[in-house]
């Protein structure tokens, strides 16, 4: 891929929020997963209507963070429990490591994904 | 600013008589008296009036008279030109002109659009029946008073902010009121559902009954309302409805005038629509994307417009307002603002206290506040919006913010020297009002030296536990060395109390909910942690059978999709073998789904029957329809409930079998499956002492004999390898499945949640267990009889009601984006 392609995204940001679908459709402290040719990413649900997007792959063994219990802006992976930041990506307590992060936002009860950096490698 | 002598009036035209148009005169005249010929179009047949008051107007606390905000004599003194009654219709942004539903024209040097907002109507069959109201304007109220004047049901649809007031007055006014919300909580959008807990118990005290979770799907009646009808089939008798379900912004006359129009009438900065001439404030606008439904952000744009149209051009934009919301229920002390979606501990801190009905929960981020909830005491509301809109860094208060303003300033306290401090007549425990002297007395005088003594012979914390940790501390101040510290171990950390205490207090006050227990047991985090919460959704479902709603976000993920995640994120697929049998034909059915779904390996588990890993999540709810097809259900090898009962030949075949263990495994394996219990639970049947089902080593074994049965309990051959003890002995099937069932629901009903059937067993100790067991027929028979209840409400087969579409969001990605050709333009 050329340079110039891959640039795209970043030079009309914008134009690639994608409507994933309603908010309703994420059982509140749940998710669901958005796939892509490239990856699946969990967007999450909390208590109060935050919606967050991790890749849906945990940084200790990959596993499917979006099976976890969501508490607070947290996951608990359903593999081993760890316990990963929504925000951020990052393992919390004494677990070190980074799950990808992606942005996301709720509009008028409707999840939009940014496939602009979704798409990214 | 005046202006200066001799410049002619300009002239002012103003849509809309409500909240906004008011303050913005108010605050232009301030600023200039004499700048416009103000000419104000009402709709409504009245002066300007405070409409957040029709509230009380209704409950019968003020009249129309009281909540007037300019009378006559106001618009006489500001020569203020206003047209009462009179509705515009169009706007001709060319000729510059107004024109009212009667035909008049009004010319404008410039427009103000104040138009404010539309209550919605929900378009059910029914909607427009004489008696179907909505709550808006004095009228509405009118409507309403006029309809409790004659009594009778009154159904309110919508549980927010406008919906609970309406209620609360039609009750003051004596009609018998219900409110259907569609939510499961009460004003979901300002409250946490901790405070919806409690929110919802005050309202029902007034004897408002309150549907959550409904759906009305018609309004009923012959000439004018007579019903209400729910989408669950339920009709609520109602003369009078009240729909206060959301208000939409008034932009009709905007679009039609060709003014930039999304969910509202779009603004910039200084109020300015996309005409230059005209402006638009309050509720019908949108700026920078958002639309508001309060006061406050209105009077925050009155200022920014007034100085525009005063011609000030100094003054600064309108850049967005934070919000904040007061429920209008006398009674009822409850403040929201910000942004209090779920925090965790790092970032929250909340307070409650069960006996004074007060939950408080303050939400940070980066050291600042962004959230507020507060209800029961709601005195520092006005403080935390304030460091909130300031974004005050309060990390030096942080250990205080919680107890309010009157709490700053003083040192940081450790709870033990917190506690020491106090005074004699401090109160420590608020249900039973037992004071700090009480407590150290007791401990001195009657050599207590544990909470269980304290608690026994004070009543300090022995009702809703809040107070726990204060006892400790008192017990440890008291008798210093002397004092051993508990051994009692907190459910987690997020509460003071033990797992039977949590046990034993939902119960005794009989809650119901997650937010119910956490609210009443004193919780210190709003919504539990991946501990508490499974823990409680087990107990509350254990306490009430078929009437708790299970909250399937609190259930490890095997649990909630009823299959067993493996290392890659595929799933498990085990169907029962009642007993270890099966049939051609099963096995027929299973070596075809594995074929149709690719199914990488089938396994013989370790428990008498098949596993088919590697199912796709998508797969599922396929998988199982069919395997359901040949009369298979799900094994619930994920359960926290009964697994597997194991069998051997027995009678009908061996040569040494003594009964028929593999049928009785069967009936055993039928009559327990379904319920969820603390731990997995598994039985085996042997047919004789031989013992080849291995059932010394299950939960609870069967081992048959000549005279009958002997029942085993409390095995294991996990990470601890355990024999069973035995229970005892009876002679029939019906007496053996009569004791373990009950055995099953003793430990239902006692275990700690994570706790196998041994630990149990081991920490309850066996005579205690035969002795409610065996000894106590009429014991056993009650605990055999609520396990039969629990049952009823537990026993379909979970892979069916998902085969058929329940929860079918689970197993289906939200969405699936497959690549598309990009840059097509450049082609
Ligand atoms: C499939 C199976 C192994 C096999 O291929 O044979 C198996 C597989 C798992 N066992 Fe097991 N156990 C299996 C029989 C057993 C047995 C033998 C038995 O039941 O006779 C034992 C020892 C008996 C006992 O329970 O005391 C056994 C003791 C455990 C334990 C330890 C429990 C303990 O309290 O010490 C765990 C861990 C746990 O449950 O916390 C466990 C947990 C697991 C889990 C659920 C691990 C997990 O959390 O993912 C495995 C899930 C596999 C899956 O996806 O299906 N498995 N596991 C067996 C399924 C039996 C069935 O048909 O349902
Ligand atoms: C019962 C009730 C309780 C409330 N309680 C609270 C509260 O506690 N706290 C809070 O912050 N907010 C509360 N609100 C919301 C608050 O009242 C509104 O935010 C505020 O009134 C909006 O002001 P506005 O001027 O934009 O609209 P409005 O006050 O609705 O004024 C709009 C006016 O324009 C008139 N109009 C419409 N179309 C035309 C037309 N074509 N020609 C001429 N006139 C027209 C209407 O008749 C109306 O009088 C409450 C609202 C209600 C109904
Ligand atoms: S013994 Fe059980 S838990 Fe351990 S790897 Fe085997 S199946 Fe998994
Ligand atoms: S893969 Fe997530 S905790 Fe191990």
């Amino acid at each position: 891929m050329s340079a110039a392609t891959m640039e795209a995204p970043g030079e009309q940001l914008d134009t690639w929020w994608f409507d994933v679908g309603p908010l309703q459709a994420i059982p509140v402290r749940g998710a669901r997963i958005v796939r892509t040719p490239r990856r699946d990413i969990a967007v999450f649900r909390t208590a109060n209507d935050e919606v967050f997007a991790l890749d849906n792959r945990c940084p200790h063994k990959g596993g499917p963070l979006s099976e976890g219990i969501v508490h607070g802006r947290k996951v608990a992976c359903p593999l081993h429990n760890w316990i990963i930041d929504l925000e951020t990506g990052q393992a919390t307590g004494a677990d070190k490591g980074c799950t990808r992060s992606f942005p996301v936002k709720l509009e008028n009860g409707r999840v939009y994904l940014d496939m602009g950096v979704a798409a990214a490698p | 600013m005046t202006q200066a002598a001799g410049s002619p009036r300009r002239k002012l035209v103003v849509l809309g008589n409500g909240m906004a148009a008011g303050r913005v005169l108010e605050e232009l005249f301030a600023r200039a008296p004499e700048r416009y010929d103000v000419t104000v179009f009402g709709a409504e047949p009245r002066v300007n009036y405070d409409r957040i008051m029709l509230s009380p107007v209704l409950a019968g606390d003020k009249s129309f008279e009281d909540i007037v905000v300019h009378d006559d004599a106001w618009y006489r003194r500001h020569a203020v030109d206003l047209r009462r009654g009179e509705t515009v219709v169009g706007i001709d942004r060319t000729a510059r002109t107004v024109r009212t539903q009667a035909g008049a024209l009004e010319a404008y040097d410039a427009l103000v659009i104040a138009v404010g907002s539309r209550p919605i109507l929900i378009p059910v069959p029914g909607h427009d029946l004489p008696g179907v109201v909505t709550f808006r304007d004095l009228d509405d109220v009118n409507a309403m008073l006029a309809a409790s004047a004659r009594g009778g049901n009154a159904v309110v649809i919508g549980g927010g902010l406008l919906g609970l007031e309406a209620a609360a007055g039609l009750a003051l006014r004596g009609m018998t009121t219900t409110v259907i919300h569609l939510m499961p909580t009460l004003m979901e959008r300002q409250l946490d559902p901790n405070a919806a807990y409690l929110l919802q118990k005050a309202i029902e005290k007034r004897g408002i009954e309150i549907l959550t979770s409904a759906n009305t799907s018609a309004i009923l009646g012959d000439g004018k309302v007579e019903a209400v009808r729910l989408d669950d089939g339920r009709t609520l008798p109602a003369d009078l409805v009240v729909m206060a379900v959301g208000i939409r912004p008034h932009v009709a006359l905007a679009k039609d005038a060709g003014l930039e129009v999304r969910r509202g009438v779009v603004v910039d900065d200084f109020l300015r629509t996309s005409d230059p001439r005209i402006f638009a404030v309050g509720e019908c606008v949108e700026h920078r994307g958002n639309c508001y439904g309060l006061v406050a952000p209105l009077y925050e744009m009155a200022r920014t417009l007034a100085a525009s149209l005063a011609g000030d051009a100094t003054a600064a934009g309108y850049t967005g307002s934070a919000l904040s919301t007061k429920l209008k229920v006398t009674g009822v002390d409850l403040f929201s603002a910000g942004d209090f979606s779920e925090g965790d501990e790092r970032d929250e801190i909340v307070l409650r206290d069960p006996a004074r009905g007060v939950y408080k929960r303050v939400v940070l981020r980066d050291n600042r506040i962004v959230g507020a909830v507060l209800y029961g005491d709601t005195a520092d509301g006005s403080w935390y919006f304030d460091l909130l809109k300031k974004g005050t860094d309060v990390a030096s208060l942080r250990d205080t913010l919680i107890f309010g303003q009157a709490y700053q300033g003083g040192g940081v306290l450790d709870p033990k020297a917190a506690v020491a401090a106090l005074s004699d007549d401090a109160e420590i425990c608020g249900c039973n009002g037992v004071c700090k002297g009480v407590i150290t007395r007791a401990i001195v005088a009657k050599g207590l030296s544990s909470l269980d003594d304290v608690r026994a012979q004070t009543k300090a914390s022995a009702s809703c536990g809040q107070c726990t940790s204060k006892v400790e501390a008192l017990l440890a101040a008291t008798l210093g060395e002397g004092y051993a510290g508990s051994a009692r171990k907190p459910l987690c950390k997020c509460v003071d109390l033990t797992h039977e205490e949590v046990r034993g207090f939902i119960l005794s006050k009989a809650l119901k909910s997650l937010p119910a227990t956490m609210q009443e047991l004193g919780w210190k985090t709003s919504c539990g942690c991946p501990t508490c919460r499974p823990a409680l959704n087990y107990y509350l479902l254990c306490a009430w059978p078929g009437e708790y709603r299970d909250d399937a976000q609190s259930r490890f993920i095997n649990e909630r999709v009823h299959a067993n995640i493996q290392k890659d994120g595929t799933f498990s697929v085990v169907p029962r073998m009642w007993g270890g049998l099966t049939t051609p034909a099963e096995l027929r059915a299973i070596a075809d789904v594995a074929e149709r779904f690719k199914i990488p390996t089938v396994k013989v588990t370790g428990g008498q029957r098949i596993d088919l890993l590697g199912v796709r999540k998508e797969d599922l709810p396929a998988v199982w329809a069919e395997l359901n097809a040949a009369g298979m259900v799900s094994g619930q090898a994920y359960a926290k409930g009964l697994r597997t009962v194991k069998t051997c030949v027995g009678s009908e075949w061996c040569r040494f079998g003594t009964q028929d263990s593999t049928g009785l495994g069967v009936k055993l394996e039928r009559f327990l499956c379904g319920s969820w219990t603390p731990h997995k639970v598994k039985l085996a049947v042997s047919g004789c002492p031989r013992n080849c089902a291995e059932a010394t080593v299950k939960d609870f074994g069967v081992v048959c004999v000549e005279s009958g049965y002997d029942l085993h309990i409390g095995g294991a051959a996990g990470l601890h390898v355990r024999a069973t003890e035995l229970l005892g002995h009876v002679e029939t099937e019906e007496e053996a499945i009569e004791h373990i069932a009950a055995a099953m629901q003793l430990y239902r009903e006692q275990a700690a949640y994570l706790d196998r059937v041994y630990k149990w067993v081991e920490k309850t100790g066996m005579e205690k267990i035969r002795a409610a067991i065996v000894d106590d027929p009429e014991n056993r028979r009650s605990l055999f009889e609520r396990f039969k209840r629990s049952q009823r409400a537990v026993q379909r087969d979970p892979w069916a009601e998902r085969a058929a579409g329940r929860e079918a969001n689970e197993f289906t990605p939200l969405a699936v984006l497959t690549p598309v050709r990009r840059r097509m333009a450049a082609e």
